[in-house]
């Protein structure tokens, strides 16, 4: 067997892989004071360098590694480019909280931990065979739920942890269970193989509900989020933002490949799955996200919604529709990670408020953290000239293409809602009065960095027009 | 660069002016020299645009250049002006010139507030030099959010209701328009988002026009006061700081009609020439109702929120008549009414700074406390109930000459029917200046006020002396605005 792609094909993976061992080694033998106050900084750099390697589209052909486990396109260079960016992004916030005296000696657990999750992405973004799939799946589930569970002493979030990992490997073993159904009917796990044995049998379409099932779990769709809400509250912060970002985008972006790749023959029925669900998941989301004090909670059910609308770009199935889930993608990550930024830092200066009406006033204590939470809702609201404008509008281009005028009517109806409770959080940051405001402070400066990185991004992802067609060449041969 | 460009980056660059600025006497300064350079712009672009078709030039758009900017849907930044433009950019760049002014005294958050007042700037300008489906939506887009914070912040009265309020119509009509747009583009080939090429091929099927053409139409309707969407625009006028009430009943309103004429009845000709009786009934409503409306409110900006609903019906009203007088005559009302509303929410503003109220049973006399701006009130009133010599009376009377020509009893009654609005018109505008102006003052606080201080004077002096150039010398701007017309009606009957 021929092992020679393993340098040029999984170059990103084994780097990272690099990066892990080396926050180990680093964890285990730099105990000195000052050794541990530069565990940060060689962290970000190292995660910086990744993503770099990632993004870097080479080799600029297709190619597949241990007899078509692993595949390669140029185009998940780019998907794993964004999450390597995204995670960068996530380790820069970190810092305040992992300083914190009863998390400063978990500080290795956390990088080993979070890189160890985005591994699994990538194995399972370069799957070729179901099984492999299912590996890099469980590989970014189970570190995962000791992320969520790290500050394992506040109640709130280890009843978090255990929700995730219930609800995870429920959702693991009904996939596992749908799987089985393929290699039943089909002989065959590899996705190269499967089209030709699809033939939309009763129990193939049975078992694409079930493999279905387990990943609207991990990208939080209607019906299967009963576990976002709570999770995303007790997670702390951080582990939070990097759950709705990171994880859901690759989820989402796997997603689409397997069900344009692997199951072109059964089109009409997973169309008709998804429209259901994305109606589903945008129109809850939003009237429950109307309802919530708790920003994270209602970061939570802001994140369905925005799972729906990514869910948009899936159900037209065409590389248009390819490159606006990947474009969605990065610029959801700007937006949110804005978002999950600013509560972050106030959260850890201000002694843990994360309600809505803390917020009251903030403009007049902490004007820029204000604006950068307007801006970053505004993008997450499709509000020109920010990013998310752009992307919405080739979400639905890319649905509407291919026929669902009511689909993308009834998710426009839906931006009008989403505004509404966007509005809200701007409301309480500008208008409504508050007596004890969050007091003024000064953010450590990698959140700044990191702030000040994804606000370039809300703004500029969308008027410069480059990036998309950067996108849109790689995902042109899908 | 394209002399077009400059109107979208002079705000764009005083929104970065601002952003440095230090203190108020600098905010000041950034405003003034960037809204007189807007101004200075947009005369001298009228200037060049009459000359250029009087030597003859009669290409549709003038001043026209593309930018390829997302190659895969065709979407360019494409930018041109015909008369219609031409005469609103004017329009716009008075607006924000004056209403820099009429907002000097702003003592809070003063630099936040002239931010997002040239991001609406912004968003106004680039719709109208736009030329391309998905930038022209952008601007629009761009123009309408900065509003919640001007209202809900600066805002008076029930002003969180009622930025909420009208943020979520408009983002409502926006949603329709954004479907339409796909509609259209998809529709017509999904070759090109440039409205001249899209009107070119004319090729959206009859049965797709007749899906799309109410979705865009009431899209930009609801901007433009259409009744039975037009519920935002009292509260939101009534709520807003002065100079955004100017800006949005002058300038924004008119992205309503503008958008409805250039985009929802040009792109989809054959299904507005077959469906506009039931916009035109729906109009007739918004002009009698708003009218009728204005009649039983005790609130100055109510009044006069409710008068908008009136005169913007009649533009809509105008263009769904099809006919190029009409059409014409709309081009005109926009104007005149733009022009009118922003000096009576100048003079409102003006007033209410004063008196700390806006209810008319509280008011009176004020004519012998601040004579200047009593007088001006009652120029702008006689504006708005069409006094010859004034540009209500000019942009009135080619409508309904416009609107009568058509053959047909229905146009003719419906006409008649609208035709009553003048009357209602005259009914409450001099009931209020009976009220609040003459008579005598009752409330001794009032005694003590002064009239105007300078900056209000040259704001209101723009206004009326724009109005009365309008009114006195209507036919440079009619001549303008015919040309353009034409060719877009003709395109919609053939």
């Amino acid at each position: 067997m021929d092992y020679s792609g393993i340098f040029t094909y999984m170059h990103s993976e084994i780097v990272l892989i690099a990066v892990i061992v080396i926050a180990f080694l680093y964890d285990l033998f730099a105990t000195g004071e000052r050794a541990r106050k530069a565990f940060h900084p060689l962290m970000c750099v190292l995660m910086a360098a990744v993503a770099v390697v990632s993004l870097w589209p080479w080799p600029s052909e297709g190619g597949e590694v241990f007899g078509g486990m692993f595949t390669y396109e140029p185009v998940h260079a780019i998907v794993k480019g964004i999450l390597a960016a995204g995670a960068f992004i996530v380790l820069l916030q970190s810092d305040v909280w992992l300083s914190r005296e009863d998390t400063a000696h978990k500080r290795g657990e956390f990088y080993i931990l979070t890189l160890s999750t985005l591994l699994g992405m990538y194995f399972m973004i370069g799957a070729g065979h179901f099984l492999m799939f299912f590996i890099g799946l469980e590989l970014a589930s189970v570190p995962m739920a000791c992320l969520v569970a790290f500050d394992k002493y506040r109640h709130n979030s280890a009843e978090a942890g255990a929700k995730f990992i219930l609800s995870a490997l429920f959702a693991s073993g009904l996939m596992l269970y749908g799987i089985s159904f393929f290699y039943g009917t089909a002989g065959t796990l590899y996705f190269s193989d499967l089209p030709d044995r699809i033939t939309g049998s009763p129990l193939q379409i049975m078992a694409m509900v079930f493999f279905f099932s387990g990943l609207g779990f991990k990208i939080s769709l209607v019906p299967f989020h009963l576990w976002t809400a709570d999770t995303y509250q007790g997670a702390p912060t951080t582990v939070t933002s990097y759950l709705s970002v990171v994880s859901k985008g690759a989820a989402a972006f796997v997603l689409m490949t397997i069900l344009v790749k692997v199951f072109p023959a059964m089109a009409e029925e997973w169309r008709a799955m998804l429209y259901v669900v994305i109606v589903l998941s945008i129109t809850v989301a939003n009237l429950f996200a109307i309802r919530q004090h708790n920003l994270k909670r209602f970061f939570a059910f802001s994140s369905i919604s925005q799972a729906g609308y990514i869910m948009l770009a899936v159900i037209s199935g065409t590389a248009f529709g390819m490159t606006s889930l990947i474009f969605y993608v990065l610029i959801y990550t700007a937006a949110n990670l804005a978002a999950f930024g600013v509560i972050s830092t106030v959260e850890q200066h201000s002694g843990g408020k994360v309600d809505m009406a803390d917020y009251n006033g903030l403009y007049r204590t902490n004007p820029k953290l204000a604006i950068i939470m307007t801006l970053a809702l505004f993008s997450l609201g499709g509000i020109p000239p920010f990013a998310g404008f752009f992307s919405k509008f080739f979400i639905f281009a890319a649905a509407f293409s291919e026929g669902f005028k009511v689909l993308v009517f009834i998710a426009l109806l839906n931006t009008i809602v989403s505004l509404y409770y966007y509005l809200l959080v701007v409301k309480a940051m500008f208008i409504t009065p508050n007596e004890n405001p969050v007091p003024a402070f000064r953010s450590d400066r990698s959140t700044r960095i990191s702030l000040v990185l994804c606000i370039a991004g809300v703004i500029l992802l969308g008027l410069v027009s480059s990036v998309y067609d950067g996108i849109n060449a790689f995902t042109f041969g899908m | 660069m394209n002399i077009l460009s400059l109107f979208p980056a002079i705000p764009l660059l005083m929104m970065l002016g601002l952003w440095l600025s230090r203190n108020t006497k600098q905010i000041h300064a950034v405003m003034v020299t960037g809204s007189a350079l807007l101004l200075a712009l947009s005369l001298f672009l009228v200037f060049e645009y009459a000359g250029l078709r009087k030597a003859g030039v009669t290409d549709p758009m003038l001043f026209t250049d593309s930018v390829m900017w997302y190659r895969p849907l065709n979407i360019h930044y494409a930018v041109g002006v015909d008369g219609i433009s031409v005469l609103m950019l004017l329009l716009s760049s008075i607006i924000v010139f004056t209403g820099t002014f009429a907002s000097w005294q702003m003592k809070t958050d003063v630099k936040e507030f002239f931010m997002w007042f040239c991001l609406l700037s912004l968003g106004v300008f680039g719709f109208f030099i736009s030329l391309d489906l998905f930038t022209m939506f952008m601007f629009y887009e761009v123009a309408l959010i900065p509003m919640y914070l001007l209202i809900g912040v600066w805002g008076s009265g029930r002003k969180e209701y009622s930025a909420m309020k009208l943020t979520l119509m408009l983002m409502g009509g926006s949603a329709l328009l954004l479907i339409g747009i796909l509609g259209i583009y998809f529709g017509a080939g999904a070759t090109t988002m440039n409205i001249m090429e899209i009107a070119g091929l004319h090729n959206i099927p009859l049965s797709l026009q007749r899906i799309w053409f109410p979705v865009v139409f009431i899209g930009f309707g609801v901007l433009g006061a259409l009744f039975p969407f037009h519920t935002w625009s009292p509260d939101g006028h009534a709520s807003a700081p002065t100079a955004v009430s100017m800006l949005h009943a002058g300038v924004l309103m008119k992205l309503g009609g503008y958008g409805c004429f250039r985009v929802a009845m040009f792109l989809l000709p054959d299904a507005a020439a077959e469906l506009s009786w039931i916009f035109i009934i729906l109009t007739a409503i918004s002009v009698v109702y708003g009218a009728f409306s204005a009649c039983v409110q005790t609130d100055l900006k109510y009044i006069n929120a409710y008068s908008s609903v009136s005169h913007c019906g009649l533009v809509l009203f105008a263009i769904l008549m099809i006919n190029s007088t009409a059409a014409t005559g709309a081009v005109l009302q926009m104007l005149s009414h733009g022009l009118m509303t922003a000096l009576f929410f100048a003079l409102i503003g003006m007033i209410y700074g004063r008196t700390h109220t806006r209810d008319i049973r509280q008011l009176s006399g004020l004519m012998k406390i601040m004579p200047f701006l009593s007088v001006c009130y009652v120029i702008a009133g006689l504006a708005n109930l069409g006094l010859p010599g004034l540009s209500g009376f000019v942009a009135e009377m080619t409508i309904f000459n416009g609107a009568f020509m058509n053959d047909g009893i229905f146009y003719r009654v419906v006409t008649i029917i609208a035709c009553t609005s003048i009357v209602i018109t005259a009914v409450y505008i001099l009931r209020v200046i009976g009220k609040i102006l003459y008579g005598t003052c009752t409330n001794p606080e009032h005694l003590k006020l002064t009239d105007a201080t300078w900056d209000e004077k040259l704001a209101v002096v723009v206004l009326i002396c724009a109005i009365a150039v309008l009114g006195l010398a209507p036919l440079w701007a009619s001549e303008m605005i015919h040309g353009s017309v034409t060719s877009i009606i003709s395109h919609i009957l053939n």
